[in-house]
Parts: C-alpha cells; sequence; structure tokens
C-alpha cells in the first residue's frame, strides 16, 4: 500500500480517520460542517490594528511612513504620467542604468516612456534585468506593504529578480489593511478566487543570518523604490 | 534517513555547549530578540488583543480540521495543484522523491522549511541523485556544515561571521583565494551570486508553509531575504510540504496570524515577503511553475488533537518562546538534539519522537513562564513539560536518584506534621554548619549546584514558621 496512487488514497483516508478518531467525531456531524461552510462563507474580519484607518490623505502619510521604515524609499507623482520621469529620475540618482523591464499592464503601457531617455522591454525578467517597474493592485497602510498580483501584466519574476524593484501603487489604492486588500482580490478574482501569486512586499530584501546584522539584498531587490501616483 | 537525535543526551549536550567558547560567542547575537519583539508588541495597541485572535483561530481549526483539511483540499485540485498525504515522515520522503524524479529533476531549490528538517529531506532527495540546494541563507550555511537547523528561525545563530568565511572558502573554491570576506556585506553578496545561479537552474522548487488556506488553496510563506519566492516561482514545479495544523479558515483569518508572527519572530511589523501561492501557472502567465503540489504530512500529530497536548498544534513557529528562554540562551538548539529546540521544542519533540527519546527535554527549564507570557497563540508550554514530566516519571525514564529523592520528599509532604519537624530540623542544623562562612561551597549530594555557585546557609527558621510568625504579627 505504500506505492502509487492506491497508497495516497489510504493515506489520505488514514489521517483523516486519525483525526476524526482523536476528536471523536465521524466528520458527518450537520453543525460542524454548518459552522465551517458559516466561516469559509462568510471570512469574519477579527481584530484590525487602527493605524491604517483614516481618510485618504491618513492613509497615504501611514503607508509611506510605515514603507519608509521598512527602508523602501516613496516619491510622490501629482499625475500617472509623471511616473516615468520619476522612475528616470531615480535610476539617474542611484546610479543605475536607464533601462526598465515591465509586464503588460495596459496603465503602465499609456505612459510618456518615449519623452524620457529610458530603455522600456516588456516580458517577465530571466534574472538579467537590473531594474524593473511594476503597478500593485494595492498599497496596504498598516504596514507599508504592497500588494502585487502574478499574470501578464505584472510578472512576479519582476518582484524578484532584478536589483531595483520600482512599484507604482495609485493613490486611490492605497487602503487601510489587509482586509481592505482582500476585499480588492475578491472583487476581481471572486470569493474563493485567487490569483496564482499575490506578493505582499514590504521593503526591500534583507538577511540578518550573520551575526543578526540587518543587510540588504538577500536574494530580491537590493531597492524597492514606491511612487505614490495621482 | 532523518536525523539522529540525541535529546535522550541533553545534559551531556548542555554541558558541551556550556564549556564551547565559540558557541558561547555567537550566542550573544540571539539576545537581540527579545529587546525587538517588545518594541514590535509595544507599537501595537492590539496586539495582546491579536493573540488572543490568533488563539482562537487555531483552536476553532483543530477543532474542524478534518473539514478544513478536505474543503482546502477541494480548492487547491480547482485551481489545479495537487494534494498528497503522508502518515509519516518515510511517506513524506517518497512522495517528494518520486515528484522529482517524475519531473526529471537533476537540481532542486528549497526554501526554509522546518517540516523539510523533520523528514530528513535533504539526504532523501541526495539519495536519489539530485541535488538539493538550501537558499535561506543561515539554511545554506548549515547544508554547507551538514548541521541542523539551531533555531526555527535563525538557523545559523549558533555560527559567526568567522564561521561563515571559512565554510564559503572551503566550498567556493572556484572563487579567487585572495578575496576579502571579513565584513557580513561580502559573505551575503557571495552567498547572493553563488545561489542565484542555482535558482535559475533548478527543476523544481520545494518550500514549506506557513499557513494553508482552506478558502483559496493557498499556501503561504513568509521570508525576509525573497529566497523562498524565486523557489518557488522560477522552477518547473513547486512542491509545498506542510503539516496538518497549518490549515486556517480564510484568508482573514490568516491576516490574524500574519499580524501576530513577525513581530513574536523578529519583532518587525510584517516580514519583508509574504506570498500566496495558489495553483501552478495559469493560462497567459508568462512565469511561475508549470506543476503545483502539495504533501500533507501527520508524522504523528493527529494523535495529539483531543489530549493535553493538542495546544502545542496553535504554534505557528515564530521562535519567541526559545528567545525567551534562559535555558536556550545558554546551550543553544544543538543541544536539544533533534530539530525542534527550545521551550516548543521540549513539548513537541517527545510527542513526535517518544517520551524515551525526547523526554529529557521538558526538564531543560527553570518554570519561569517567559515563553508562555511570550507566546503569540498563548500555548501553556510550561504546563506541557510538566505533564510529560509526570509521564517520564510515571514511566519510569527518570533517572533512579530523582525518583528516590522524590519518593522521599512525598513521603514527608503527604505528611505535614513530620515535614515540619523535619524541615526544621534540616534548617537548624545547616545554620550550625554553615555558621562560619553563611553560605556552603560544597555539599554531599548537591554538587550539581555547588559546583557553579555556593549554597546559602538557611538562618535557622523553616519558610512555614516564619510565615505562622509573620500571619500571626499582622492578626
Amino acid at each position: 500500500m505504500k506505492d502509487g496512487r492506491s497508497g495516497e488514497v489510504s493515506a489520505r483516508e488514514t489521517v483523516l480517520a486519525g483525526i476524526r478518531r482523536s476528536l471523536g467525531v465521524t466528520g458527518g456531524e450537520a453543525p460542524r460542517r454548518f459552522e465551517v461552510e458559516r466561516r469559509l462563507a462568510e471570512a469574519p474580519a477579527g481584530i484590525v490594528p487602527q493605524r491604517g484607518q483614516g481618510d485618504l490623505p491618513a492613509r497615504v502619510a501611514t503607508f509611506r511612513a510605515e514603507a519608509e521604515r521598512a527602508q523602501a524609499t516613496v516619491a510622490e507623482a501629482a499625475a500617472l504620467n509623471d511616473v516615468p520621469a520619476e522612475v528616470a529620475r531615480f535610476l539617474r540618482e542611484a546610479n543605475c542604468p536607464a533601462t526598465v523591464r515591465m509586464g503588460t499592464d495596459p496603465r503602465l503601457a499609456a505612459l510618456p516612456w518615449p519623452a524620457t531617455a529610458l530603455d522600456v522591454s516588456i516580458g517577465p525578467s530571466d534574472g538579467r534585468d537590473l531594474n524593473a517597474v511594476s503597478m500593485a493592485l494595492v498599497g496596504i497602510a498598516e504596514t507599508g506593504t504592497l500588494a502585487l498580483v502574478s499574470g501578464a501584466d505584472n510578472p512576479t519574476t519582476l518582484n524578484f529578480l532584478p536589483d531595483n524593484a520600482i512599484v507604482v501603487v495609485r493613490r486611490e489604492d492605497v487602503v487601510a489593511d489587509y482586509e481592505a486588500a482582500f476585499a480588492r482580490l475578491r472583487a476581481v478574482y471572486g470569493k474563493g478566487g485567487a490569483p496564482r501569486a499575490l506578493n505582499f512586499i514590504t521593503g526591500p530584501s534583507r538577511s540578518a543570518d550573520i551575526e543578526q546584522t540587518l543587510l540588504l539584498g538577500a536574494h530580491g531587490p537590493r531597492r524597492l523604490h514606491i511612487v505614490i501616483a495621482g | 534517513m532523518t536525523v539522529v537525535p540525541t535529546s535522550a543526551r541533553f545534559q551531556e549536550n548542555a554541558h558541551e555547549a556550556l564549556n564551547d567558547a565559540r558557541l558561547q560567542g555567537a550566542m550573544v547575537f540571539a539576545r537581540n530578540f527579545a529587546g525587538r519583539r517588545a518594541l514590535a508588541a509595544a507599537r501595537l495597541p492590539e496586539f495582546d488583543r491579536l493573540r488572543d485572535s490568533a488563539s482562537a483561530i487555531k483552536d476553532h481549526t483543530l477543532a474542524h480540521l478534518d473539514l478544513y483539511l478536505e474543503a482546502y483540499e477541494r480548492k487547491v485540485v480547482e485551481s489545479g495543484g495537487c494534494v498528497h498525504y503522508a502518515e509519516d515522515a518515510e511517506a513524506a520522503r517518497r512522495i517528494v522523491v518520486d515528484l522529482c524524479r517524475s519531473l526529471g529533476a537533476k537540481s532542486v531549490t528549497k526554501g526554509k522549511s522546518m517540516i523539510s528538517e523533520e523528514i530528513g529531506l535533504n539526504a532523501a532527495i541526495e539519495a536519489a541523485g539530485i541535488e538539493a540546494v538550501e537558499t535561506d541563507l543561515g539554511e545554506y550555511i548549515i547544508q554547507l556544515r551538514h548541521e541542523t537547523p539551531s533555531h526555527i528561525i535563525a538557523p545559523a545563530i549558533h555560527l559567526t561571521k568567522r564561521d561563515f568565511e571559512h565554510d564559503f572558502r572551503a566550498r567556493h573554491t572556484n572563487l579567487p583565494p585572495e578575496r576579502d570576506l571579513s565584513k557580513p556585506e561580502q559573505l551575503l553578496a557571495e552567498a547572493r551570486a553563488v545561489l542565484r545561479e542555482k535558482f535559475l537552474a533548478a527543476d523544481v522548487g520545494i518550500t514549506g508553509a506557513n499557513f494553508l488556506i482552506a478558502e483559496t488553496g493557498g499556501s503561504v510563506i513568509v521570508t525576509n531575504e525573497g529566497n523562498g519566492d524565486l523557489t518557488q516561482t522560477l522552477p518547473r514545479a513547486h512542491i509545498v510540504i506542510a503539516s496538518i495544523e497549518k490549515i486556517v479558515p480564510t484568508l482573514e483569518d490568516a491576516a490574524q496570524l500574519l499580524r501576530v508572527l513577525a513581530r513574536s519572530a523578529t519583532g518587525q511589523d510584517a516580514s519583508v515577503y509574504t506570498t500566496f501561492s495558489t495553483g501552478p501557472r495559469r493560462p497567459g502567465d508568462p512565469d511561475g511553475p508549470s506543476a503545483y503540489h502539495v504533501v500533507i504530512l501527520d508524522n504523528g500529530r493527529s494523535a495529539m488533537l483531543g489530549g493535553e497536548f493538542q495546544d502545542m498544534l496553535r504554534c505557528i513557529r515564530c521562535g519567541a518562546c526559545m528567545n525567551h528562554c534562559p535555558v536556550y540562551q545558554a546551550v543553544g538548539g544543538h543541544a536539544y538534539g533533534w530539530v525542534y529546540p527550545g521551550p516548543m521544542g521540549a513539548v513537541l519533540t517527545p510527542s513526535l519522537i517518544g517520551v524515551a527519546e525526547g523526554g529529557q527535554l521538558p526538564n531543560a527549564s527553570t518554570f519561569c513562564g517567559r515563553c508562555e507570557e511570550v507566546c503569540p497563540v498563548r500555548i501553556p508550554l510550561p504546563k506541557m513539560m510538566r505533564h510529560w514530566r509526570e509521564r517520564e516519571f510515571e514511566r519510569a525514564l527518570s533517572p533512579a536518584a530523582a525518583r528516590y529523592g522524590l519518593g522521599l520528599w512525598a513521603f514527608f509532604a503527604a505528611r505535614p506534621a513530620l515535614y515540619r519537624v523535619a524541615a526544621g530540623l534540616v534548617a537548624r542544623s545547616l545554620r550550625l554548619l554553615g555558621r562560619r562562612k553563611g553560605r556552603f561551597a560544597s555539599l554531599p549530594f548537591a554538587g550539581g549546584w555547588t559546583r557553579y555557585r555556593d549554597l546559602a546557609a538557611p538562618e535557622g527558621s523553616t519558610f512555614q514558621s516564619r510565615w505562622r510568625a509573620k500571619s500571626g504579627a499582622v492578626k
């Protein structure tokens, strides 16, 4: 019974039976099933911290302060159309090549990149790109966290392989807390649905594994630059 | 193929650790955690209420674990993934190795996973002729050294930067020997460059999971380096290995637990990368794995449900208990002799490998209670260590001297009048004997104590008699 598919089916039954034996249940009890279905359907929120709450200006201020606390840099652009100039400025001042890699997000594609000296290429990263630009689903004020979703618009590899991750978040997309981010996610993917990858990102990559010394740029980006636009 | 436990030798291990100057030098860095956690907790007024909420979510899930597992499994399959169940470590190793083989894997990258350590996965993968590369910086170096982690979130806390330099020079022999590796930045840059090649070449990525979400069929990993994400995004297949108690009902429930996890672990408000992965690459996706498998491991956990150790299954592996444990801080993680150290290890190890093998560990406690005070899911760790001690005593596994001593004490303790007389006699005689110095540098039967510090001489009266006198005075 240890080999092949039948073995796995039997392991499933054994594990579930072991759980039920210990809990003293059969798995068929209607009240238990009802309780589980209700929780999955209702997804109660629990304790939500005050920190991220407030009107849009307050949320943006908290988001910015918390992201900077996590060693991200943050710039604000008056409009989405100002984003390419801000990206060019950031790369110039960081002394980085004027190249960026991005996905097919129509909101990014519509921006005036040709007005800058930036060399823009489209697609996921194979590890050779120094700079990436992505668009976040939302920014979360509570902890200065960006939420990004996988797909051709904003490929996941762009969040991790390049040295410099530049992420654009629309001002109106700065939400208070994780729960608000999940509400936005469900609006796109439906209740119970999810993208292949949902990345919550708070600051640039880091490690403290050597004598508890905090070092930025472990395996992911060395810099995370956030542009709040609009 | 699993790690051979030396938990039964805890006393000898601890003794060696205390006399290991290099280890004692490295353990200084482990003291930073407590202060950082305290600051993070103080910054969030809702922290203690979140701990209650997190505990309640875990209790609810454990009480309905069979049903949440079934719900989770349905959603994984719906999103194009496969779920495999493993009753024990051997079954889990076999499933993972078979998957790697069927995927034609030559090289596997790994995100940090305690379950992988628990089942001894690397050795099994390598025995199948497949390269397994740990990619978390701390896990990477302990893999180079053929060691186990000494801390559940900081696996190389027992090492210094000199150890890193030594092992990197020994292993990365294709790099110029004259290179400077004296600074942590240089060590990190070298590991990043070496492992970047491994990430890009890997056929399969294996990660653990901090949570499995029944509502969406997603698995969640929490990392700071980004290694877990490169591990699960770049190769053709992603294999998740997780134990049954990692299930939570909804995204909202995961958020409650995430809010206490990073703060309790590293003192961060949020870890850098919290990633929710649901199934393989979708149509139109330009990246991500083409296959997604989850191996769900029991390995003794279902037997803990419904009993006096069920609360241990609330554990979210933050490491706060060991960061606040005077015993762990003194002896480090390896003295515990298996995979899980500190107070959580002292409770979990006997459950997973048996009281005969792990029964010494619950004795590695001063019962100061700090572990329970800081536990984000309020696990009564000292109480459970007491349960294990009782079992060890019942099964006559504790040393004969301790058993006779306790038997003798119990004889007097059950006879209060006799106890008062005897205790008074002992206190008075010790006062006479220790009159000259007021303390004893050595005592028969108490060498373990007096080898490291003196025993203060009693002042001639017992606690009971002084208490009686004091109560009388108050009246």
